[in-house]
């Protein structure tokens, strides 16, 4: 059972919230909506479940047209970013909800939900009111009312966007381990999501999304090694790839004074307006590298975030350690540069040190 | 200094509630008193100021031609037509006020603020400007002092309130319990009936108090659209007045009639308290 969707376009103001989407979801798969906020991410999701209706475009299911379907004939099930639930039922019959609106007998119901809070690790709260739960316990909730159903169709919208750092891994590892499990042999995931690391943990299908539009569909680790262009780099990286105008010449790359020798993949290029592309995981601190002024040293969890400015290049690096820098420190920083990627004028990939559009 | 503010804390309400109680209190003696008492100076507590007796009383459920004013007629009058009225009014609110709340209607310039505030616009006009229509309305479908057109009218003033409380209320339930609900198998209506209607019973209980509130004190349409078929219990309680004012019989009318708004602030606070939407959305 497919779910194809073909030319969705839905522009309610000036915006576009999806232009021209089209996909083609087997069922047994996982598929990653990558895109930062404000992309159309929960515009597609809502547009598969039948809360929008698009401007134009069709979505068949089943080789039927979808979008003659009600939302509530759909069996579609839906978890939101943020915890929604039925605030005057308690846990159990919050998951039971679904499973009484199709009339199913009380036993089976009383099985089903047992079954499902056992899933999600909430055996015992099943008469505790939403109200006494956390935010984890009441994500968990409407993961459990949406996986008793047995939908076809299962959308989450950024599930762990909400929760805390601790809590978001392990959830993560509990989502994971939930769609390897029985679930994904018939049901179509749809997971959409802002984080690059999620995306590359969940490992499925990703679609890259920005301004409705799709800019790439492949697997994870294809969108992470060759990213199609400039857009799907920023995306794709947290923190966003480094963007540095430079020069090739010579097998030499020149920018802001400085200069470094071109490795293989990148020393043919002859292109002008190239753009290179670097992860901050790529660049790091050397005695014998070049200078560079801290703009910003963030620490975010085991890593340094720093915000580095030389002449009108602006760099992050990230470091793999906690460390203390003052803003105006003067550091010295060495790029990896056989893992650089170069862009075109036009945005596109020129060349990735992963092979494939080796020029 | 916390001595001071917990003292200055208990004088206040201790100001407050003698404030709010001695008017009640003061009717209540009054209520028991006869001419002597209530013209021949200041008497306080029965039975050592003054012989309290049920005169007062008595004249409120004996028939005029005894010398009474009978109001028991027009109290559960008042009752039926606030009753009826504000149930309606509630019902047609509350599904109007959720139509505008999650659809989008326009019509030319006219959008959903406008619709809302065409409702609440019935409530700002001064009322002497509302009844002169009101008036030509009823007698032109024969409903003039009857139960059933100041039910109409009432229903009239009444649906505004409930429109705006229940608009309010029900912007402030996220979209995405109804989106929810649809989602798991609800239509439309189920949707509102099961899960809407549930987590909306703080905002039903305010409205259905102010209907109630508002419908059971007016006197003003009571008084211009009733003439001597049916009467109300404010036109009622006003027509006491002869020409010697039966302070007894006043009081203990006014109790009376405070008495069923007194019942339903104490039903409404046990409700206000409870249930909220905290757990919908964190």
């Amino acid at each position: 059972m497919n779910l194809i969707a073909n030319n969705l376009t839905y522009k309610p103001s000036e915006e576009y919230h999806l232009n021209e989407v089209s996909f083609n979801f087997k069922e047994g798969n996982l598929y990653t909506i990558l895109g930062r906020t404000l992309s159309g991410k929960t515009t597609l999701l809502k547009t598969i479940a039948g809360l929008l209706t698009p401007d134009s475009g069709a979505i068949e299911f089943d080789g039927k047209d979808f979008l003659k379907v009600p939302v509530w004939q759909r069996n579609v099930a839906m978890v939101y970013q943020q915890f929604i639930n039925y605030p005057h039922l308690n846990v159990f019959e919050n998951i039971a909800f679904p499973l009484r609106q199709r009339k199913i007998d009380n036993e089976e119901i009383k099985n089903k939900v047992m079954e499902s809070l056992k899933s999600v690790g909430l055996v015992g709260y099943e008469n505790r009111k939403i109200q006494e739960l956390s935010g984890g316990q009441q994500q968990r909730v409407s993961l459990a009312r949406s996986l008793v159903k047995n939908a076809k169709i299962l959308l989450l919208d950024e599930p762990l966007v909400n929760l805390d750092y601790k809590l978001r891994e392990q959830l993560r590892e509990e989502f994971k381990s939930l769609f390897s499990k029985g679930l994904a042999d018939e049901t179509i995931l749809i997971y959409s999501t802002t984080d690059p690391r999620e995306t590359m943990e969940l490992n499925g299908e990703v679609i890259v999304l920005d301004e409705g539009k799709v800019l790439q569909v492949g697997p994870a680790k294809e969108i992470f090694e060759n990213p199609s262009s400039l857009k799907v780099a920023e995306i794709s990286n947290d923190p966003p790839m480094n963007i540095i105008e430079a020069e090739i010449s010579n097998e030499q790359i020149r920018f802001e004074g400085i200069e470094i020798k071109a490795p293989n993949h990148l020393s043919k290029l002859t292109d002008s307006g190239l753009k290179i592309g670097l992860r901050s995981s790529d660049i790091e601190l050397s005695e014998n590298g070049h200078e560079f002024e801290v703009e910003l040293a963030e620490i975010s969890g085991s890593e340094t975030l720093l915000h580095l400015k030389r002449g009108t290049i602006k760099i992050i690096i990230s470091i793999e350690e906690v460390l203390n820098f003052k803003i105006h420190d003067k550091i010295k920083i060495d790029f990896k540069i056989d893992r650089a990627y170069a862009f075109g004028a036009n945005g596109k990939l020129a060349s990735s040190p992963f092979g494939e559009n080796n020029g | 200094m916390s001595k001071l503010y917990t003292f200055l804390k208990y004088f206040f309400i201790v100001f407050w509630a003698v404030f709010v109680v001695a008017p009640f209190l003061w009717a209540l003696t009054t209520s028991f008193k006869d001419f002597q008492s209530v013209n021949g100076g200041v008497t306080y507590i029965p039975w050592v100021d003054f012989e309290p007796n049920l005169e007062g009383w008595k004249v409120l459920i004996k028939s005029p031609a005894k010398g009474g004013v009978d109001i028991v007629e027009p109290y559960f009058n008042s009752l039926f037509v606030t009753c009826t009225a504000s149930l309606i009014s509630i019902i047609l609110g509350t599904l109007s006020a959720y139509a505008l709340s999650r659809y989008t209607f326009k019509a030319g310039f006219v959008k959903n603020n406008d619709i809302t505030f065409f409702f609440i616009s019935q409530r700002i006009m001064p009322p002497i400007v509302l009844s002169i229509p009101f008036f030509l309305f009823l007698s032109s479908i024969n409903l003039l002092d009857s139960l059933i057109g100041l039910i109409v009218v009432y229903i009239v003033l009444l649906m505004p309130i409930a429109v705006w409380i229940m608009v309010d209320f029900f912007n402030k339930v996220p979209r995405e319990i109804d989106e929810t609900a649809l989602i798991d198998g609800c239509n439309p209506y189920q949707a509102f009936l099961k899960v809407v209607l549930p987590n909306s019973i703080p905002g039903l209980i305010v409205a259905g108090m102010f209907c109630i509130i508002f419908g059971w004190i007016d006197f003003f349409f009571a008084f211009i659209l009733t003439f001597t078929e049916v009467q109300l219990l404010p036109v009622k309680i006003v027509a006491l007045n002869s020409s010697v004012t039966p302070w007894w019989s006043l009081s203990a009318s006014a109790l009376v009639s405070v008495a069923p708004l007194i019942i339903v602030a104490f039903i409404v606070e046990r409700y206000l308290s409870k249930g909220n939407l905290s757990g919908a959305i964190k």
